[in-house]
Order: C-alpha cells, then structure tokens, then sequence
C-alpha cells in the first residue's frame, strides 16, 4: 500500500514542485525490479519525514524528459535537492536508514 | 522475548527453500528478506534451466512463487536488512538496520553474492550515469546507442544478449580469447550479429568522470599492453559477484575469498549455524544447487535443534554424526 504522502512528480510540475526546502525524488518505472523493491522504503520515509521533506516519486517511462536532463542512466535513482540544486545522489537499492542518514544531513546542514 | 527456532537471513532460491522446509517441520522460521530481496533472480528475465518449466519461467515470477510457497506452510517473512549478528553465545542475536532484535537457537545463513565491480575507481564514480551491473534495470537507457558488456560468464552472455534489444551495438569485453560461459550461450551470443568481442581485454577506465556521464572506455589489451579508446554510452559488468559476508567476518570461518566454509554439508564451524546457496558455494553458483542446499540446511538444522533437545546424557554431537 502506497502512503499517500508520497508526492508524484511529473515533466510538467517537477520544477516547480522540486524548488524549494528538502526534496527526495525517487526515479522508477514499473518493469524495475529493484524500484518495486523500493517502494516501501519511499513509503515509510515519506510518513517519517512528513511536514520536514518531501518525498516524491517520478515514473521514468510516463516522464522522460527530466530524467534525460538530469543524465539519469539507471533505477533506481534518488536525487536530493535542496532548494532546487541536486545535493545528493543515491544509485541502486538501498537501506533505508541510510537514505534516512542523507535525508538528516541536509535537513541539519 | 521467547527464543526462535530458526531464523533464516536471504530471500533467493537457498533463503525461500529453506523457509519453505523448516516450516513443513514445524520449526516457525522467520525469514529476513534483505535488501536485495528475492535475490539475483530478480534481476534475470528468462530462466530456461529450472526444472519442471519446459518453457522457461520468469525470474521474479519464480521468486514471488517460491515466497508464497513458503508462506502458505506457514514461514514467517520479514522485510528488513540485518545490521548485526552475535554467534557469540546461545542463542544467537540478529539485529536488524531499525534496532529490531530477534534471538534464535539455530541460524541459516542465505545471504548469497552480489555483482562485483571493476578493480577501477571510475566504474563506480559513473554508477547509474551509464556504468551498471543491471541489464534488466538499466537496458532501457541506452536504446540505439552502443554500449560494452564486460565478462564471459553466462551472465554476461544474458545480458549482452538481453542487451541488444535496445543498444545498438554491444561490444563484450573479455580477459582471456575464449569465454567461460556454458556451451548453448555461446553459440546464441557468438551468432548474435549486434554482438562483437574483444578478446584479451580489460577496462583500464571509464571515461568521463569529470562530465558525470559515460563516453566510452579505455581497452587493454592483457597480450600486447596497448590502450584503445572505445566510445559508447553504457558499460553493464558481468565479471562475477562477491558473497554477502561483512557480517559475519571474524565469526565464522571464510575461505581467503570470503565464502562460508561449509562442512558436511550446510555445517560452519559455530554449531547451530548453517550456510546455504551462493554465500557459501564459487563453484556451482546456480538456482537449483541454491535451493537444494536451502533443503539440506533446513534438515541440518532440523535435525540440530531435535539434538538440543534430547536429554542431556546424549550430546548432541553424537545426535548429529547419526542422523
């Protein structure tokens, strides 16, 4: 069950939505096995992270056109911006304390 | 917090069968999936050499059948990542990455192996920008463009032909001038007219780092030493995996490679721990030979905890040398 606090960027709303405070965008598409293995880690961290950053996901295959400008070449990618400027960059599934422990640090920093 | 019988770490075909036969003997195993849940099938498309599919079936398909196998006869699976084991002492404590904590009197280690990367420090720089170890995940990427597949392995020879689908042209690069792969991938990736081969050949490097983005390699060639440029856009490794074993390092007793030395069977040198599947095994390394030892742990630590249980006059190393 997807949280519904999980936020769906698109081509059209992406900079807008992106723009401002702490943003994880979660880069999928359905025929990935590791993104679906993903998706209850996005899940839980946007439920943790409520109110503080947002987290987001954006299907590569419905939106091609983001990811091609930010040189994305494989999924699962999550991309951190803060204030609109990519400050991190996480390839291939990953624990979530450790997406957590990236999330921290730039909430902080 | 009541002792488990089993606990069981990995969710391939070792992790799941084990699973599946601790818990039609009664034993409540709980299973701990893991990241990389299900395992390196997952990441395959077909697989043609599972018995009982003439047709072949569907990596993750198979996967998602032998999970719920194991939970309709009762196998309890957890999705998590285990940080921390003590086989220390009895019983044995497993600690997962959000401080959950499990104890258990018998362990099946099924952590199996993931892909190892080049001995170079650009692969990894380039990492989801054009360098990956998924041809299933990242093939997409790279339609019409030419690309690099590097190993002679039945993987590589899956993925370079899975790979022509999208890429251009897929130019393997191998370190010796014959490949290792099983007979019936060769001869489909040798015929395969997008496939070419470089022979004696290694990465020397990823190019271009400092862009962020994959513009080709640097070719040795292992024969004569001379460099080669090769533009392409992607670079999908194949070169063999490396066993999931961090965990266990200085408590268990691994081979200079860093495989589980198992004895006997699933036996490690900690009584009460068992390792199955790709952790423990650099020689057969497939699905079916996964879960066939998944089997043999589970009876071994069966027949362990029936050990622990017997009376204390009969040890349990004389229940175990007579099974």
């Amino acid at each position: 069950m997807a949280s519904e606090k999980v936020k769906t960027f698109t081509d059209n709303n992406f900079d807008e939505e992106s723009k401002k405070g702490v943003v994880l965008v979660d880069f999928w598409a359905e025929w990935c096995g590791p993104c679906r293995r993903l998706a209850p880690t996005v899940d839980a961290l946007a439920d943790e992270y409520d109110g503080r950053a947002t987290i987001a996901k954006l299907n590569i295959d419905d939106n091609p056109t983001v990811p091609s400008r930010l040189m994305i070449r494989g999924i699962p990618t999550m991309l951190l911006f803060k204030d609109g400027q990519v400050a991190d960059t996480i390839v291939g599934l990953t624990a979530k304390e450790d997406i957590a422990r990236m999330i921290d640090k730039h909430l902080l920093g | 917090m009541t002792d488990r019988n089993v606990v069981i770490i990995g969710s391939g075909p070792a992790g799941l069968t084990a699973a599946l036969y601790s818990a039609r003997a009664n034993l409540s195993p709980l299973l701990i999936e893991g990241l990389e849940a299900g395992g390196q099938l997952m990441l395959t498309t077909m697989v043609e050499n599972w018995p009982g599919f003439r047709e072949g079936i569907m990596g993750p398909e198979l996967m998602t059948e032998m999970r719920a196998q194991a939970e309709r006869f009762g196998a309890e699976i957890l999705q998590g990542n285990v940080s921390k084991v003590d086989l220390g002492q009895q019983p044995f404590t497993i600690t997962l990455g959000d401080g959950r904590t499990f104890t258990s009197k018998s362990l099946i280690i099924a952590t199996g192996a993931s892909a190892r990367w080049l001995d170079i420090d650009s692969d990894r720089k380039l990492s989801g920008h054009g360098v990956s170890t998924c041809a299933t995940c990242d093939g997409y990427f790279f339609r019409g463009k030419p690309i690099a597949v590097v190993g002679g392995g039945d993987s590589a020879m899956e993925e370079a032909i899975y790979l022509t689908k999208f890429a251009s042209k897929v130019t393997v690069v191998h370190r010796r001038d014959s490949l290792r792969a099983s007979k019936i991938m060769q001869d489909k990736a040798l015929a395969n007219p997008k496939i070419e081969f470089l022979w004696d050949s290694e990465v020397a490097e990823v190019q271009d780092v400092s862009r962020g983005e994959v513009t080709g390699i640097v070719v040795r060639n292992l024969k004569s030493g001379a460099l080669s440029d090769l533009p392409l856009d992607g670079v999908f490794i194949a070169i063999g995996h490396t066993p999931n074993t961090s965990l266990f390092r200085g408590q268990l007793e691994l081979d200079p490679t860093g495989y589980i030395v198992t004895r006997s069977g699933t036996f490690t040198n900690v009584p009460g721990v068992f390792a199955a599947g790709d952790v423990q095994d650099h020689v057969y390394r497939q699905a079916i030979t996964a879960a066939g030892s998944g089997c043999m742990a589970a009876i071994d630590a069966e027949r362990y905890l029936e050990g622990l249980s017997e009376p204390e006059h009969e040890s349990s190393a004389a229940t175990l040398a007579n099974p």
